[in-house]
């Protein structure tokens, strides 16, 4: 499309705003800091230090609802309870593929307590024909077991209950597969008739649209960067694994649900979701009505990891019942519906080449990726491959592999873990062919500027100094090894990121955003940042988020959260700070410029008037309040570098007897722009590590190759860590400054462990024992068979 | 969940009245709740003997030591008589589950709980121990199953106290209303799937455990127990061993070896007893027991590795009761 040249020339000007140029701190104090120039908005408020000369921003402020939380009086969705409310209870497949010849729900509308019955029209979250012509089917079609076909409200949980299990569902059932191997076969049953496709999230996930499909194999979608056949031609050394992962659940504490309440003028939502406004356009979006009448609310929420966006079938189904009952409905998944039916991680089948030169430069990364996501899309999982190291030339192909089973949504660092498993036990593997240590090798082969301060930090440490280089040197049955590995994210910012600061005439603050508070603790954050503008402490300021009523916040997904959000309730809370001195100068007899907030105290420069607190200037304000809404401005000029990450160095113990990996300690050394809470930036990191051992050792989604039934579908047989299987982890937190915006953070959930410390155990246990395992998770029958392949089992 | 009624007894004269009907008898709780969760089981009517107080406790006598059924596993394993001459049991005991589960599950309901087999254990799945014709674990994902003694269903035995008990040759005192008392070894409390798929213990509906017995070790006896699972916290047993050896100063006179998890019901390993008995134990004659403790399996198409797990759970098992070994960090707790 081609713009008038007479409508750019507007644009340029209305978006050319006064600029100042103002010095930042960049780079990582002790090692690389120094001043660099940026170009800034006029408007932007002065350059904060670095954290060590603030006072509330860059400390280890406790949880701002910590105390809520651990006293069982923070409200969950489940805890909301409402006048006359309704439960519901969603009806599933209990068949992995088949056509819906009929849904009777006589018997269950006649149930005593039933208020309610709704079929579902259309499921959400698969992928959809690029042609629904090809499914023209009165009821949608059943594309794995476990997924929604109808739900019943009802005046208890139990009569939702038990009348759900009288809906009688007419299946003609259909050929299908859940095993991603035998699916990509050309005789494999389809699990779509034509060509189809899956919408991403905002928190990532979703797979290319338009690619090729052949079968079960949606893709491949190619990336390439030089030649690669040339790249292998001049290398002197060729590595190549072949790397299986297998598929996870995302198994929150708090299952996926929604509380609707549909009143003829608005539709109020409270949801366990990580995007209020998310949620609201998809409602407002299925039942055609203005955005103003959709509210959501999200006070807390129990853990979304990716799957939690949109208001999905729980959300739609619920209002539906809502507006057919008139009243509200409250609709809970239980465990099993949580494993099936609203995502997944995909699995990864990789097979990767790397060529490199006798030095250590890389010359080629070669990757043939398959996975699957179940009837959606979203296995790739080349990010790794394509972005953590600079090889002369690069050639990856990503594909889904569709198989009868629930879609995948995005989970934490969305290809990452998967990629990273592979990718840097290859790099181990390179090392080891080039007589190299493996630390070596990342800073031959990886310039990142911070990372490379990262395996310095490691280099330096008691645990990597007592790596023996020698694999497998430990006599006995129970061998020590030590593995490290590397992560690497991406700088996403939200522009659809809003907040609002009131300061009141009682000297009282406030701060509204939509955002809601996944876990990770923005409330907090938005605290100090009040705190330190203001010079109060962080527990007098009202932080009010999650509610669609306020300012539209970001939805939580790819770390977006603290790196968009906080500039804006930093400039927000500046710009209220300067008009509330504008407004009081006159009252105290002099100008706005002559005044300065510093320490809770207004204090003027010429020393006209004596220092008055806060609270006491706030009584001389004009009006009852003033407020300030900031919205979020593009990130600094000129932009650095855009990825960031971390190294994790994983120690364990192997018994080569009874199989079992012992992670012991874990050093994660990280990153994430300007730690605005390092408590709380700790805390996502060691989650990140727990997950992401359990990943590696432990979950597994297990369905029956016959039946195409989940067997493990609770929190037993579906193993995840336990207190036992959690090793010390030390973090070592960088602060690496990228004068990227006023409080210049970046995020850490993905990049949070979670994607490195699966390859840095795998690392670690061929340090161990001399034998590499490429393939998750590493259960006592996987090692044990690693093992003896290689003729290293002991005894 | 299924509606059902339920009927609070506090002797065991009112329980063992309302043992009728189908009524289903209820202890901690535990297991039972989890299989009408499930709804692999819809009983209408359950008996609380929850707070019958005769049937809990712990009493020292001269032929042994007498377990009320209602003991929790978390008071056999506290109590300092068990931990010091009944090592295996207070193992057993103590590593059954998780803290919170040990404070709630009976030593009774221990033993009754039914197999773990995730086929059985799902409502979509309908086998021969629900009275169906059909297996599904022999064709499909049978990782945990058994790789022993299995005939028609390859599940294994869940219960750790069992393994113990039957190492210590406990028995199990059975009260019926109409029929009085009658005692029973351990292993005679279950039936294999081959005589009655559907059946799981000799118990009729209208009897209730009364008394578990176990009778005083022999002099130099030395014991343990060690469970293996893929993580130690809250995990079902992969591979274990019981180990009871009466020691005669260097000599082991007799073994008794233990297995859980290997078969659909707890067994001894005569082989393994037997290249113990009159021999000293150390690493060589631990490793020999262990490998004859599996002797004959035949493993099923996902759980070879069991053949490699249960010797090593056998032979460290048995140094740790021999005292030549400290407890395994492989294993759990």
């Amino acid at each position: 499309m081609t713009k008038e040249p007479i409508e750019d020339a507007l644009t340029a000007q209305a978006a050319a705003p006064a600029k100042k140029t103002v010095q930042m701190p960049v780079g990582v104090p002790g090692y690389t800091l120094a001043e660099e120039t940026r170009s800034v908005p006029a408007t932007e408020p002065p350059v904060w230090p670095i954290n060590k000369d603030l006072k509330y921003v860059g400390q280890p402020i406790e949880r701002y609802d910590g105390l809520l939380k651990a006293c069982g009086r923070a409200r969950y969705t489940a805890d909301v309870q409402l006048p006359g409310m309704l439960y519901a209870k969603f009806v599933n497949a209990t068949v992995p593929h088949a056509k819906v010849v009929s849904i009777d729900t006589s018997a269950a509308e006649k149930y005593p307590g039933v208020k309610g019955v709704h079929v579902i029209q259309h499921v959400l979250g698969n992928a959809q024909l690029r042609n629904p012509a090809l499914d023209p089917a009165k009821y949608p079609v059943v594309r794995y077991a476990g997924q929604p076909m109808a739900a019943i409200a009802a005046t208890t949980p139990y009569a939702a209950e038990e009348a759900a299990a009288l809906v009688k569902v007419k299946y003609d059932t259909m050929p299908f597969v859940v095993d991603d191997v035998k699916a990509r076969d050309p005789d494999a049953p389809n699990v779509f008739p034509g060509a189809a496709d899956e919408a991403g999230s905002a928190g990532g996930g979703g797979g290319p649209h338009g690619v090729a499909q052949t079968g079960n194999i949606h893709g491949p979608s190619i990336h390439k960067r030089g030649d690669s056949e040339q790249g292998f031609k001049d290398a002197d050394v060729v590595v190549e694994g072949h790397y299986v992962t297998q598929v996870q659940t995302h198994s929150a504490l708090e299952t996926h649900g929604v509380v609707a309440d549909w009143k003829p003028d608005l539709l109020t939502v409270y949801a366990s979701t990580q995007g209020t406004s998310g949620v609201r356009e998809e409602l407002a979006g299925f039942f055609k009505i203005p955005l103003t009448n959709v509210r959501v609310i999200t006070e807390y929420m129990g853990g979304g990891f990716g799957a939690k966006f949109g208001a999905g079938n729980p959300g739609v189904v619920a209002a539906a019942l809502s507006k057919k009952t008139g009243a509200p409905v409250r609709l809970m998944l239980d465990r099993q519906e949580e494993h099936l039916s609203v995502g997944n991680r995909p699995s990864s089948d990789q097979v990767l080449r790397i060529g490199a030169k006798k030095d250590g430069t890389l010359t080629a990364i070669h990757l043939i990726a398959y996975g699957t996501a179940g009837c959606g899309t979203g296995a790739g999982c080349a990010g790794p491959a394509q972005n953590l190291y600079q090889a002369a030339s690069l050639h990856t192909e990503e594909n889904d592999v569709f198989i009868n089973a629930g879609p995948a949504s995005a989970m934490r660092a969305p290809g990452h873990p998967q990629g990273a498993f592979a990718l840097e036990q290859t790099m181990d593997d390179l090392a080891v062919k080039l007589n190299m240590e493996p630390i070596d090798l990342r800073d031959k082969a990886d310039t990142h500027p911070v990372r490379r301060v990262e395996r310095q930090i490691v280099r330096e440490s008691e645990l990597w100094k007592s790596r023996n280089p020698v694999a497998g040197a430990d006599q006995g049955p129970v061998k020590r090894g030590i593995g490290l590995a590397q992560s690497v994210w991406y700088r996403f910012v939200s522009m659809g990121s809003n907040a609002e600061v009131r300061i009141h005439k009682d000297g009282s603050l406030e701060v509204f955003s939509g955002v809601q508070d996944i876990g990770s603790g923005i409330r907090t954050v938005m605290a100090q940042i009040l705190a330190e503008q203001f010079g109060v402490p962080p527990s007098q300021i009202a932080v009010k988020v999650g509610d669609t009523n306020y300012p539209e916040g970001p939805q939580s997904g790819g770390s977006v959260t603290t790196l968009s959000l906080t500039p804006v309730v930093r400039d927000a809370a500046w710009q209220a700070s300067q008009k509330f001195l504008a407004d009081i100068a006159p009252a105290l007899g002099t100008t706005a410029g002559d005044l300065v907030l510093v320490d809770g105290e207004v204090r003027s420069h010429s020393g006209k008037v004596a220092p008055i607190s806060f609270k006491r200037a706030a009584s001389k304000m004009t009006t009852s309040q003033i407020a300030v809404q900031a919205k979020r401005i593009p990130d600094y000029d000129p932009k650095k570098y855009l990825t960031y990450g971390g190294v994790d160095v994983a120690e364990v113990e192997v018994d080569t007897e009874a199989g079992r990996i012992h992670v012991r300690r874990v050093l994660s050394v990280h990153d994430c722009g300007r730690p605005m809470n390092p408590a709380q930036t700790i805390s996502q990191i060691n989650g990140g590590i727990i997950q992401g051992i359990s990943f590696t050792l432990l979950e597994n989604r297990l369905l029956d190759p016959k039946y195409g039934v989940m067997v493990n579908p609770d929190l037993e047989q579906y193993k995840i860590v336990g207190s036992r299987e959690i090793p010390e982890i030390d973090v070592r937190l960088v602060e690496a400054y990228l004068g990227q915006s006023s409080t210049d953070a970046s995020g850490i959930g993905e990049a949070a462990g979670v994607v490195s410390i699966g390859a840095a155990v795998a690392n670690a246990v061929y340090n161990a024992t001399g034998v590499r395992i490429r393939h998750t998770p590493m259960t006592p029958a996987v090692v044990l068979a690693a093992l003896r392949a290689q003729g290293k089992k002991m005894a | 969940m299924n509606s059902f009624s339920i009927a609070d007894c506090t002797t065991v004269d009112a329980a063992l009245s309302q043992l009728k009907d189908d009524a289903v008898v209820k202890a901690g709780g535990v297991d039972l709740l989890d299989r009408m969760k499930d709804g692999i089981e819809q009983p209408t009517r359950l008996v609380n003997i929850r707070n019958v107080a005769e049937l809990r406790g712990i009493r020292e006598t001269d032929q042994g030591m007498t377990l009320g059924p209602l003991t929790t596993l978390a008071e056999i394993s506290d109590y300092a008589h068990i931990r010091e001459h009944y090592q295996i049991l207070a193992d057993a005991c103590g590593h059954a589950a998780t803290p919170h589960i040990r404070n709630m599950a009976t030593v009774g309901g221990n033993l009754l709980q039914r197999v773990q087999c995730w086929y059985y254990r799902s409502a979509d799945f309908q086998c021969f121990r629900h009275g169906k014709d059909l297996c599904f674990a022999f064709e499909g994902l049978n990782q945990y199953h058994a790789i022993m003694e299995y005939g028609t269903c390859p599940s294994v035995a869940p219960s750790s106290a069992a393994v113990a008990l039957l190492g210590l040759g406990a028995t199990v005192e059975l009260t019926s209303a109409k029929r009085g008392k009658r005692t029973l070894g351990i292993r005679e409390l279950y039936i294999v799937p081959d005589a009655n798929p559907t059946k799981f213990t000799v118990i009729e509906p209208d009897e209730l455990i009364t008394a578990i017995l176990v009778p005083k070790p022999a002099p130099g006896t030395r014991s343990a127990y060690q469970k293996y699972g893929e993580k130690e916290s809250f995990d079902w047993a992969i591979a274990d061993a019981g180990v009871v050896l009466e020691m005669e100063g260097d000599i082991c006179k007799r073994a008794v070896i233990t297995m859980g998890a290997a078969s659909p019901v707890v067994r001894r390993s005569a082989q393994a007893e037997a290249a113990l008995a009159g021999k000293p134990i150390n690493e060589e004659t631990a490793r020999a027991a262990g490998k004859l403790a599996v002797e004959g399996a035949t493993p099923l198409s996902m759980n070879a590795y069991k053949l490699d797990l249960f010797p090593v759970a056998v032979y460290r098992t048995v140094l740790l009761a021999a005292g030549k070994m400290n407890r395994d960090p492989s294993a759990a707790g």
